[in-house]
């Protein structure tokens, strides 16, 4: 296979690892809803925390598309 | 015929170049739109602190909150100890949170989107917060890799991914911020890519979401600084109480 070939399937292959960053972020969100719906009176004084897990979430999601511009680029 | 949405995050010179031994020491956009944020918050905190009155005005209101919730984030995670610390924390803060602000301008430069500014900041924070360790509980501070409670057998294992995970930080924290506000700034130039190429008949659809996108754009650059900050207040904690 030539090389050039072989990174671009590399890089489609690294951008897989958004969706793990998708379904960490929908059980943020989802589990967040359940929870303030259950209770709602907590539900303002977790919103910090709500935004804290989700852009942890959502960077593992872009560490992947790091790997891939690595994959495209550096080599 | 869409442009590279790369392009926007060249950095050329400003001037002349200035090499001292070898280095370069030019000046470049980079340091122009750094400038431009710290000249920013200078004179939004300098305005905000000039009158002091008991019923504020805006630019007062608007720092006594930034300096509200940063100091309330600080108690909350790292404890009384951490008071000392707040000058840091709150000009990392800011700085980022400015950063990534200014960069939301149209056709200005994002400094935080270069990964050599982020692994900075990060390295400095590690550096800072290792030494800090050492220097507050001497040696013992080579318990924080050794969590409590963990039965002996385990405790080999543990520790050789403590050890991983704390030597990680300043990479998983500096490509954070990095990389989101990257893929944030190319996925706006696409968008307008699409924009541009699709034309007056269906270049709307890409339009709304480029405006719908710069909105989740802004709330990104915020939270990035956010996270940032929070993450440093976890480190120091992790260094001030040692497994309280």
């Amino acid at each position: 296979m030539e090389l050039e070939a072989a990174k671009m399937i590399g890089a489609g292959l690294a951008a897989i690892a958004l969706a793990g960053a998708g379904v960490g972020i929908g059980l943020i969100f989802g589990n967040y809803l359940s929870g303030a719906m259950r209770n709602p009176s907590a539900a303002q004084k977790q919103f910090p925390n709500l935004l804290l897990g989700f852009a942890l979430a959502e960077a593992t999601g872009l560490f992947g598309l790091v790997v891939a511009l690595i994959i495209l680029f550096a080599f | 015929m869409a442009t590279n949405p790369m392009h926007q995050f060249n950095v050329y010179k400003i001037g002349p170049e200035i090499k001292i031994n070898g280095i370069d020491l030019s000046f470049t956009n980079a340091s122009l739109f750094m400038l431009i944020s710290a000249i920013s918050i200078s004179i939004f905190l300098l305005l905000g602190t000039k009158d002091k009155k008991i019923i504020p005005g805006k630019f007062q209101l608007l720092s006594e909150i930034l300096y509200n919730f940063i100091s309330k984030m600080i108690s909350d995670t790292a404890g009384k100890k951490a008071k000392p610390y707040f000058p840091f924390i709150f000009s990392l803060f800011i700085f980022v949170l400015f950063c990534n602000m200014v960069g939301m301008l149209p056709y200005s430069f994002t400094v935080t989107s270069h990964i050599i500014v982020t692994l900075a900041f990060a390295m400095f924070i590690f550096i800072g917060v290792t030494i800090l360790g050492f220097v507050i509980h001497g040696f013992k501070y080579l318990k924080i890799f050794v969590p409590s409670g963990v039965p002996v057998v385990l405790l080999p294992i543990i520790m050789i991914i403590e050890i991983i995970s704390y030597l990680s930080r300043p990479v998983s924290l500096s490509v954070r911020l990095f990389a989101n506000m990257m893929a944030g700034h190319t996925m706006l130039k696409v968008f307008g890519g699409f924009v541009i190429s699709l034309g007056l008949v269906a270049g709307w659809l890409p339009l709304t979401f480029s405006v719908a996108l710069t909105g989740l754009e802004i709330l990104v650059a915020f939270l990035q600084a956010y996270v940032f900050a929070i993450l440093t207040c976890i480190y120091l904690n992790d260094a001030l109480n040692l497994h309280h």
